[in-house]
């Protein structure tokens, strides 16, 4: 169609727009030092941080990852080196040519509050991610953020903290995933991550033992994409006016447009990023072409254009619309 | 570092082992012995990650100028279908990656220690030793004849080697680690270089701790990416000022690492543990070659 002019620039609101819906997920970014080398950064929508804890971790014994089928199973126990030295070392390098995003994990409201305190009115920090599968080292619980009222809590406090939007990053697994996601939108949160690794465990039959040191992980890569679609549709329609970043075995055009049809707003590649440190941009790439097919401007007219039947979703009994 | 797409030149079995040589100059120029390759797998396979190989050969000049050459163990999906791969095929090639091994200044008499395919990048250290005006001897074994990986060309590159099989199908009967004390006192060894399993490895820091001699060590963890992105391969490793210890990406912190400053006990440990204090007095140690 000629006369469209085409841009892959995505707006998120709040004064957050992207170069392109395509950025590197949370612990795919190293250290911030050497993705640069590897990928031209401005055509990087924006690098999310490893999730930062309040101490530094030394994360998890090794092995921390292994190969399933068509993904990995990884576990690195959030290695960082504190957000103290995060925002000395690391902060300055991941902003130099992309939107920087930080991930931050805790294990108490108190950790997320002093976070947030130690980032805000940094200009380098695009927006946050706030991490909610880190074990509750408050409540004892296994993951933190599986709990609405929890998750609402620790999200609430860090969007009234923060000077810039803050996503929540929600756990794939959670029962009542359209609840948790309310939840957080109600507490304050700007916009939601929509997908990331489920749990998992990779077994070595002939040792007898688990594949990991830390004997159980996530599972990551192209074997969660159909997880994280599902995930994305259901929260995208119960609101739909929320940015989502969809995150979960994106490795390519294809699978990011799959993704924003179901009502992403921009995407996250992981794993993709591992195998090729050029793969945001060929991803985005690759949304471009299938613009340029369809005749379409931006990636926001095929935002969540999936064609569902009428009658999808709806409560037998119930009149549908015509 | 440089993402190339590379074409393969020729592959030849050796022994248990399979070796590709590319045509990749940016890389070939800039590789040194350590240092590895990452190698991308086919797309439509149920496989994701790169590979990773040491650079076994990397030729500036001559006739071969421009080719770099890697060896597989094959063993695993990966692996084996790179066996596969034929001449003038292409493969996805980033390298080269991680710290290479050091040279030392003053010291002459190296001593050279590899197990199985560790051989392969110590084989390119030894001629660059060689260059250097160093002497150098060999350790060389694997457990049968076919997984020693070309003993001639130990015998080619070294002054005084000996070969061991752990079944003795070639040279002595025994490990490595047999052959390593009777060698040092022979040859007068100042430096030892080794690449090995960790097991082996760990006893050759052991040895060399006791006997005072510096080394470096090539170590291999399971690795995500190949250059620092994943923070999957890393290896515990004391700080110089013995203040507690670090997890270090063997990908860009290593493959070669002081083995006195690497905490075995922590990292070959089969029960894993994570204690949230470093253990008391870890040990102040000079940096390489000292």
């Amino acid at each position: 169609m000629a006369g469209v002019r085409r841009t892959l620039a995505v707006d998120l609101g709040a004064g957050l727009v992207l170069p392109t819906p395509v950025m590197v997920a949370s612990g795919c970014a190293g250290t911030g030092r050497e993705l640069g080398g590897l990928v031209d950064l401005h055509k990087v929508g924006a690098v999310v941080s490893r999730s930062i804890t309040l101490e530094p971790d030394r994360g998890t014994p090794t092995p921390r990852i292994a190969e399933s089928a068509s993904g990995t199973v990884w576990s690195t126990g959030l290695q960082n080196p504190g957000i103290d030295a995060f925002i000395a070392e690391e902060l300055p390098r991941l902003a130099r040519g992309a939107h920087a995003i930080v991930s931050v994990a805790g294990g108490s409201l108190e950790e997320y509050v002093r976070m947030t305190g130690a980032l805000q009115g940094r200009p380098d920090v695009a927006a946050l991610e706030v991490h909610l599968s880190a074990p509750d080292l408050e409540l004892q619980r296994e993951v933190l953020g599986l709990h609405v009222d929890r998750a609402v809590e620790i999200v609430g406090a860090v969007a009234r903290m923060s000077l810039v939007p803050v996503f929540a990053k929600i756990p794939l697994l959670a029962s009542d995933l359209v609840e948790l996601a309310r939840g957080a939108v109600r507490a304050g949160a700007h916009g939601l991550v929509i997908g990331g690794p489920p749990p998992a465990l990779s077994v070595q039959a002939e040792r007898l033992r688990p594949a990991l040191g830390a004997v159980t992980g996530w599972l990551s890569g192209p074997a969660i994409k159909p997880m994280m679609l599902r995930a994305v549709f259901e929260v995208a329609r119960a609101v739909p006016d929320v940015p989502i970043v969809a995150v979960g075995g994106i490795r390519s055009g294809e699978d990011a447009i799959e993704a924003i049809l179901a009502g992403a707003w921009a995407v996250q590649a992981g794993t993709a990023v591992l195998v090729d440190p050029g793969a945001p941009v060929e991803i985005a790439q690759g949304i471009a072409r299938y613009l340029k097919a369809k005749g379409l401007a931006s990636p926001a007219d095929v935002r969540g254009r999936l064609r569902v039947p009428a009658s999808f979703g709806a409560v037998e009994g119930e009149e549908t619309a015509p | 570092m440089k993402q190339v797409r590379a074409e393969v030149l020729s592959t030849r079995k050796l022994g248990a082992y399979h070796s590709i040589t590319l045509v990749a100059p940016e890389i070939a120029e800039k590789a040194r012995p350590g240092q590895f390759l990452a190698i991308k797998m086919p797309e439509g396979r149920e496989f994701l990650l790169r590979r990773h190989f040491a650079v076994h050969q990397a030729s500036r000049r001559g006739g071969w100028a421009g080719t770099l050459e890697f060896v597989v163990d094959p063993g695993g999906p990966g692996t084996d279908w790179l066996t596969g791969v034929k001449a003038h095929e292409f493969l996805e090639v980033i390298g080269p990656l991680g710290k290479a091994f050091a040279y030392p200044k003053r010291l002459m008499n190296c001593l050279l220690i590899a197990e199985g395919h560790g051989a392969a990048s110590l084989y390119f250290l030894a001629q660059e030793l060689l260059a250097r005006g160093k002497r150098v001897d060999m350790v060389v074994g694997g457990e049968t004849l076919e997984r020693v990986f070309k003993p001639i060309e130990a015998k080619r590159l070294s002054q005084t080697v000996a070969v061991m099989t752990a079944d003795g199908t070639l040279g002595d009967p025994g490990g490595v680690l047999d052959a390593l004390p009777g060698m040092v006192d022979r040859t007068g060894t100042e430096v030892v270089y080794a690449s090995a399993p960790p097991a082996t490895l760990e006893r050759i820091a052991v040895f060399c701790r006791e006997r005072n001699l510096p080394a470096q060590v090539s170590i291999e963890e399971r690795m995500g990416c190949g250059y620092g992105l994943c923070h999957t391969c890393v290896v515990p490793v004391a700080r110089k000022d013995g203040s507690g210890y670090d997890h270090l990406r063997s990908c860009v912190d290593g493959p070669v690492f002081n083995p006195a400053r690497v905490l075995w006990d922590r990292w070959l440990s089969e029960a894993p543990t994570m204690l949230p204090t470093p253990p008391e007095g870890l040990p102040v140690v000079r940096s390489w070659p000292g």
